[in-house]
């Protein structure tokens, strides 16, 4: 089939390994491991040959359970740690023609800092929690090259109002903040840059129902207004639903099988996702 | 190309793995439908009728068979083949899907569920706000609901406003699966009325209703499906 649009995002054969990898597993000899565990030298292969495509102003969902990869992926795709293999090329990037993951670090920041944002399960990990909520956002914009005070200052407040954080409150520290709120202020922290890429893991687990209602409220309204791209990891069917055009299933570090969303949960090829429908619904 | 929709040999079966069955839904189906025409399907439950129209709409993953749809966009596209991508843009602009069931995001009102519904095919703000209400009263919504969440809404109420999100695309193609099911005499009528104004309007349609007795002066042709075969009745 023809392809009538051009991805954002191409991500092939991502792999990552944690350990060296021994002459037992090393030749993808799959039946060897348990799992993704080598029994003989311990490697764990966290992602093993992802690949897809993320198209403008789409959602992506991606589905598993816990250990099955999905924040191994996103942290590859954020810079958080190396790969061990693959590539991905980003059509914002020098036209889509070179490898970010062998790009310099100097060249991997500034990805990071200009065409991407990321919201983490854990906002101790996206957020300075001492610095103040304003300053958050202030940091991120110095990192993306802004230099001007006031600038940063009413971008940052137009982006807390946005996310639905008091005015008031703008120069607490998120330490002080609920939850949600904190991750309102990542979200609000990874928009700043208006980067066309959006990472988001795991954004609402651990929030109660209301809250985990208007995050996921807000990400809905960006995605329409904003026509950001975004790739969503949850464990959770129900948000994945509701959000996402197309959904991956991982497990032990593979994709297992993708399709429309509606397709996924309502005809699962695979054993593993009929499990896990089967199991939700 | 005159047909819109041509179906030729399709199969669907369901491997289900936990309990190790091969279940089979839909064999060797063929036909075809003309721009403009108003196809019934009945047939019992169970007998492959929804299988049918959720593998026209890539709910249920394709297997066996082709889908020709004419696309005004994509010209002949074999929707068993078609990417994810472009399915998603086909049924953004061109081919609708109604069931008995409202499928709605929580928290968005009737008027929101609409206009999304126009927003997404990228049309400005202005004019999604117009055709919405222009829907909501075409459907006769009552005012008092446009601004309340579905979820309250009665089984008539959810119904009328899932044919108006799917009918403000003016879409190509219409789905509808079984959308009368579970609605009493009166909103039936209803219903009967703006299929009735649909097929005035020129939009093409396959419809199952378990029902066909009610729907049958308006059917042009009508199909009887038999454990996951067609047979043809009349015209």
């Amino acid at each position: 089939m023809s392809d009538y649009e051009t991805p954002i995002m191409s991500v092939k054969n991502l792999s990552k390994h944690f350990g060296e990898g021994c002459s037992n597993c090393r030749d993808v000899n799959e039946n060897h491991l348990i799992r993704n565990f080598c029994p003989d030298c311990g490697t764990v292969y966290a992602c093993r040959n992802v690949s897809f495509d993320l198209y403008p102003g789409e959602v992506l969902g991606i589905v598993g359970e816990s250990g099955s990869g999905k924040s191994t992926l996103m942290r590859s795709l954020y810079f958080d740690q190396d790969v061990t293999s693959g590539e991905a090329y980003l059509r914002s990037y020098e036209m889509g023609s070179k490898n970010v993951f062998e790009e310099s670090s100097q060249k991997k920041r500034y990805i990071r800092n200009h065409l991407m944002g990321k919201v983490y399960q854990n906002p101790m990990l996206g957020l300075r929690m001492g610095f103040s909520s304003i300053g958050n956002i202030a940091e991120k914009l110095i990192a993306a090259g802004i230099r001007h005070v006031g600038e940063m200052e009413s971008k940052g407040r137009e982006l807390l109002e946005y996310v639905n954080i008091p005015v008031y409150r703008m120069k607490e520290a998120p330490r002080n903040f609920s939850g949600g709120m904190q991750q309102r202020v990542q979200i609000a922290k990874a928009l700043s840059n208006n980067p066309p890429i959006l990472l988001l893991d795991e954004v609402t687990t651990g929030l109660d129902l209301s809250v985990q209602a208007s995050v996921l409220d807000l990400i809905k309204e960006l995605q329409r207004e904003l026509n950001v791209s975004i790739v969503i990891v949850s464990h959770d069917l129900a948000v994945i639903r509701m959000m996402a055009d197309r959904t991956m299933v991982m497990l032990d570090g593979k994709v297992v099988e993708h399709g429309l969303t509606d397709q996924v949960l309502e005809d699962p090829q695979d054993r593993y996702t009929q499990q896990l429908v089967h199991s939700l619904l | 190309m005159d047909n819109i929709l041509t179906i030729e040999n399709l199969s669907k079966s369901f491997i289900l793995h936990n309990i190790n069955k091969h279940i089979k839904a839909a064999n060797g189906i063929n036909f075809s439908l003309k721009d403009g025409e108003f196809v019934g399907i009945t047939g019992k439950s169970g007998s492959g009728k929804s299988t049918v129209l959720k593998s026209i709409y890539r709910t249920y993953a394709p297997q066996e068979g082709n889908i020709w749809y004419d696309s005004k966009k994509f010209g002949p596209i074999n929707l068993s083949q078609a990417s994810e991508r472009e399915i998603i843009y086909l049924r953004k602009h061109e081919i609708g899907y109604v069931s008995q069931f409202l499928s709605v995001m929580p928290r968005t009102t009737a008027r929101q569920l609409v206009k999304q519904s126009i927003l997404e095919m990228g049309h400005n703000d202005r004019f999604a706000e117009e055709e919405t209400e222009k829907m909501l009263e075409h459907f006769e919504l009552d005012q008092e609901l446009w601004d309340s969440y579905p979820a309250t809404f009665s089984g008539g109420e959810k119904l009328r406003l899932n044919i108006a999100r799917a009918m403000v695309k003016r879409p190509r193609l219409l789905l509808l699966d079984e959308p009368t099911a579970s609605l009493d005499h009166a909103s039936k009528l209803k219903v009967k009325v703006l299929i009735q104004q649909l097929i005035n309007g020129g939009t093409t349609m396959i419809g199952i209703f378990h029902d066909l007795e009610f729907m049958k002066d308006l059917c042009h042709r009508e199909y009887h499906i038999h454990n996951g075969e067609f047979l043809i009745s009349a015209n």
